[in-house]
């Protein structure tokens, strides 16, 4: 098979299970280089299980998880990892080009020696993410947009093929979801990078998103936005009514039931889209 | 007043006191290097209770052996390293190692007190495993602890990247491929050597002064990777050098003297760093720059 068919991500009959209860079954999905892929769902169905199978934290009840080919491994050096924004220490002896650098060479023994040639690549990523005014500012005076921004520079310094995101727009206010996503969407157009993005709500990705995943009542759903993000297919999901809006290019999901595995919020919801 | 001036310095003969003690001071400068090295790792992964319930172990460690008439520096290790080990195993997160920490420590203080209680020796080795001792260090002990001191330091230099990597955010070097857990619990183990060296030169109870208020006041005025281990050094290795110094010239423990150079540079790191953040936050307040609330 020629390499560029390959997928980057695959699983077949993926099957989860804490307990006796399943949180997903016969997952089969595809990721192919450059495609960006949605997880969506409420709380406790199994979107961070998923990101932490992929990752080789978390083993599957049943089914093959494989990576570029080969079953997945705990952690790898083709997987780029974009984690929620969490705000750092101050006095953290760290700066914004030492993240950086970390995802170039965090991995290897030894001390933190600095070479012409990796400044230059970190000088670059830095470039490329829109960070270079802050490139040696201590991480932790930096706000939530621009340490994020450091992390997608992390996250593609080492040239992964794949972007694993695990709601990195979390507390970030609109103007940063905005600008972060759309810097995790020019990376994977530029280096052709798959993209797993975890999200509870799809509404600043909206316009990114070749297929989605969606995750609830111990069902899933794969399909293009379009597809899925429907009335009758969320109702048949969550097993209650539910309507799904457009609204000025905005979706918003009402009805969604609270209850075990189904609790907090969903892309979506009403109450103001305050997320 | 001038007795207790007199007692604590007094000049005369200093300078054969000198010559007596320079191993210590060796062993001291060996052990500052240590101290600020590790203080830097032990800040980033808040730590610092940890450092002291791994010393009160230490502790019982190395009364368990001055009682049994082995070498101290060995029961000391023992005691510091099964300490480490535990807290490394069972603590992985804060919440659970501070509990952790909270219960080992009075625990390993009691079996201390116990084992000296029982000893039939002289009371000065007892409360110098408390307080500190280095001048009464004999030279076979120095030998070990100046070895320990070498192991801990080429062993962080080696973790050094990894270390770094691991405790800015541990789930992102995870998902790198790193071995997280290992690397913590080698960490620990450093840790371990670290703090049974310590409790030999300023006492199970001062061992903070050593390993953990030097990186803080180094981490008060900088935020660079090479500033920071390098001023922490320096401070530690300055307040333990100082310390002995300091206490030869009145025959008193080093320990006083010791946790006050350090705590004093702390505080004038705090007034520096206080000072540049508030010229800092008046000059800069322009929209792209300011903090957003998470």
């Amino acid at each position: 098979m020629p390499t560029h068919e390959q997928s980057v991500l695959r699983l077949r009959s993926a099957t989860l299970e804490f307990g006796d209860r399943p949180l997903w079954r016969d997952l089969n999905l595809d990721v192919k280089a450059g495609e960006f892929l949605a997880v969506l769902g409420p709380n406790g169905t199994g979107k961070t299980s998923l990101l932490k199978t992929v990752l080789g934290q978390q083993a599957l009840t049943s089914g093959s998880i494989e990576l570029l080919g080969a079953p997945v491994r705990r952690g790898s050096r083709d997987i780029g990892y974009i984690p929620q924004q969490k705000l750092l220490d101050h006095g953290t002896p760290l700066r914004a080009r030492d993240l950086v650098a970390f995802g170039i060479n965090g991995h290897r023994w030894g001390l933190p020696i600095s070479t012409l040639s990796l400044r230059r690549r970190v000088d670059d990523v830095l470039e490329s993410v829109g960070a270079t005014a802050y490139a040696s500012a201590p991480i932790a005076t930096l706000s939530g947009g621009e340490q994020q921004r450091i992390r997608v520079g992390q996250a593609i310094a080492g040239n992964p093929k794949l972007l694993l995101c695990d709601e990195p727009l979390l507390s970030l206010d609109l103007q940063h979801q905005r600008a972060v996503s759309e810097l995790i969407n020019e990376k994977r157009r530029e280096l052709n990078t798959a993209v797993v993005f975890v999200t509870h709500d799809v509404n600043p990705i909206l316009g990114m998103v070749d297929r989605v995943l969606y995750l609830a009542g111990g069902q899933f759903r794969v399909g293009t936005p379009d597809q899925v993000l429907r009335s009758e297919v969320l109702s048949y999901l969550y097993d209650t009514p539910v309507e799904v809006i457009h609204s000025r290019g905005r979706i918003i999901v009402i009805g969604v039931p609270d209850g075990p595995g189904a609790h907090g919020h969903d892309v979506h919801h009403v109450e103001g889209g305050y997320h | 007043m001038e007795d207790l001036w007199g007692t604590l310095f007094s000049f005369e003969n200093y300078f054969q006191l000198l010559v007596l003690v320079q191993n210590s001071i060796y062993a001291g400068a060996l052990l500052g290097v240590v101290g600020g090295l590790i203080g830097v790792f032990i800040m980033q992964r808040d730590m610092q209770f940890a450092v002291h319930g791994i010393s009160e172990l230490s502790f019982a460690g190395a009364s368990a052996a001055l009682l049994f008439g082995i070498n101290v520096v060995l029961g000391s290790l023992v005691g510091s390293l099964l300490a480490a080990l535990i807290i490394g195993v069972l603590g992985v997160r804060a919440k659970d190692r501070n509990s952790i920490v909270a219960v080992l420590m009075p625990f390993g203080l009691g079996l201390g007190i116990l084992f000296l209680a029982l000893y039939p020796g002289r009371s000065a080795n007892q409360f110098g495993l408390l307080t500190g001792q280095i001048v009464s260090v004999d030279n076979e002990q120095l030998g070990l602890l100046i070895g320990i001191s070498f192991a801990v330091i080429v062993g962080l230099g080696f973790l050094w990247r990894p270390l770094s990597f691991a405790s800015v955010d541990a789930d992102v070097a995870r998902a790198r491929g790193l071995p997280v857990t290992a690397i913590s619990i080698a960490f620990m183990i450093l840790l371990g050597l670290a703090a049974a060296v310590a409790i030999q030169v300023i006492g199970a109870l001062l061992v903070l002064a050593l390993l953990v208020t030097p990186a803080a006041a180094a981490m008060r005025v900088t935020s660079s990777p090479f500033l920071t281990p390098l001023l922490s050094v320096l401070f530690a290795t300055f307040s333990m050098v100082g310390g002995i110094l300091l206490s030869i010239a009145g025959a008193l423990p080093i320990s006083p003297f010791v946790t006050t150079l350090s705590f004093l540079i702390y505080v004038a790191c705090r007034i520096i760093g206080w000072r540049r953040d508030a010229g800092r936050s008046s000059r800069m307040l322009s929209p792209s720059r300011t903090k957003i609330p998470a």
